[in-house]
């Protein structure tokens, strides 16, 4: 529990490194809404294939981790289907609205000093810690 | 080239998601519990990612990306409706489940029903979200 600081610094690192890749190899900006929502709807379907092999190794890595260290990595997923498919929408509407993500707008938006990226995720941080604290700490429902 | 650097990224992105505890929700909602168990993790993430990101922009400057084209024009800095709407829904869910787009991709093959059932939510959504965004915009016209 003490170190989850630590990998928390290396796994960071390699987010970054990705993006640093995707930015400087293919001059994209690496947001995975950006990605997975281009996709769906069409909007971008040049570059397709493109985001298909990004998200190949999105899936494939942490599946490669886990089979060769034998990490069984546990998500703590909630049950209750409600709020999962209330929040699936939330997140999915969100951030096609907003144009981003915790990847886009955080990583990639803070890192260019972009207005924009750091509002954002002002917003979706206080968003998010009252959400959890009226759901968990009042309702008691999460 | 270009599938080979894009695989690479999201490799990279996908093992920095899992190594970080990214994937496991308890993590992420632990650093939305001010108050509760306050888990400071994901400002590790965050600026262990905002470090390397940072001087990749820099070196895009005066250069073009390896595989040709040209780098993503200067961002825009209008803070407008969609912008702060967008992001405080996108928090609500965040918030509620844990899960952001990026660690429901990377966790697809190990979170059981429960992430798929989000995934297929997460993917409607954003279908709607351009007839969403069109009602929005008329509100705030209105405002």
């Amino acid at each position: 529990m003490e170190m989850d600081w630590i990998w928390g610094l290396v796994g960071g690192g390699l987010i970054g490194l990705g993006g640093a890749v995707y930015l400087l190899g293919n001059g994209r900006i690496m947001g995975a809404s950006g990605i997975l929502g281009g996709l769906i709807d069409g909007t971008e379907r040049n570059a397709a294939v493109e985001k298909l092999a990004f998200l190949a190794g999105v899936v494939l890595l942490p599946l490669i981790l886990q089979t060769v260290f034998a990490a069984q990595a546990s998500t703590h997923m909630t049950s209750n289907i409600t709020i999962i498919i209330a929040a699936g929408l939330l997140v999915g509407i969100g951030t096609r609205i907003a144009n981003g993500c915790t990847s886009g707008h955080g990583v990639c938006g803070i890192s260019r000093l972009s207005l924009r990226g750091i509002v954002a995720t002002v917003f979706y941080i206080l968003a998010g810690g009252l959400t959890l604290t009226l759901f968990r700490h009042v309702l008691g429902v999460i | 080239m270009r599938l080979f650097l894009s695989f690479l990224a999201g490799g990279l992105f996908g093992a920095g998601l899992f190594i970080s505890g990214m994937t496991d929700t308890t993590k992420v909602l632990g650093w939305l519990d001010v108050f509760g168990d306050w888990d400071p993790t994901l400002a590790f993430v965050m600026g262990g990612a905002i470090v390397p990101m940072f001087f990749a922009w820099r070196l895009t400057v005066g250069r073009a990306p390896l595989v040709g084209g040209s780098f993503p024009a200067p961002s825009k800095s209008e803070i407008d409706h969609r912008l702060v709407i967008g992001s405080a829904m996108f928090g609500m869910g965040w918030g509620l489940v844990g899960l952001c787009p990026g660690p429901v991709i990377a966790s697809i093959t190990y979170n059981g029903w429960g992430g798929l059932l989000f995934l297929v939510a997460m993917l409607a959504g954003m279908l709607a979200a351009p007839k969403f965004g069109v009602q929005l915009d008329r509100l705030a016209t209105k405002a």
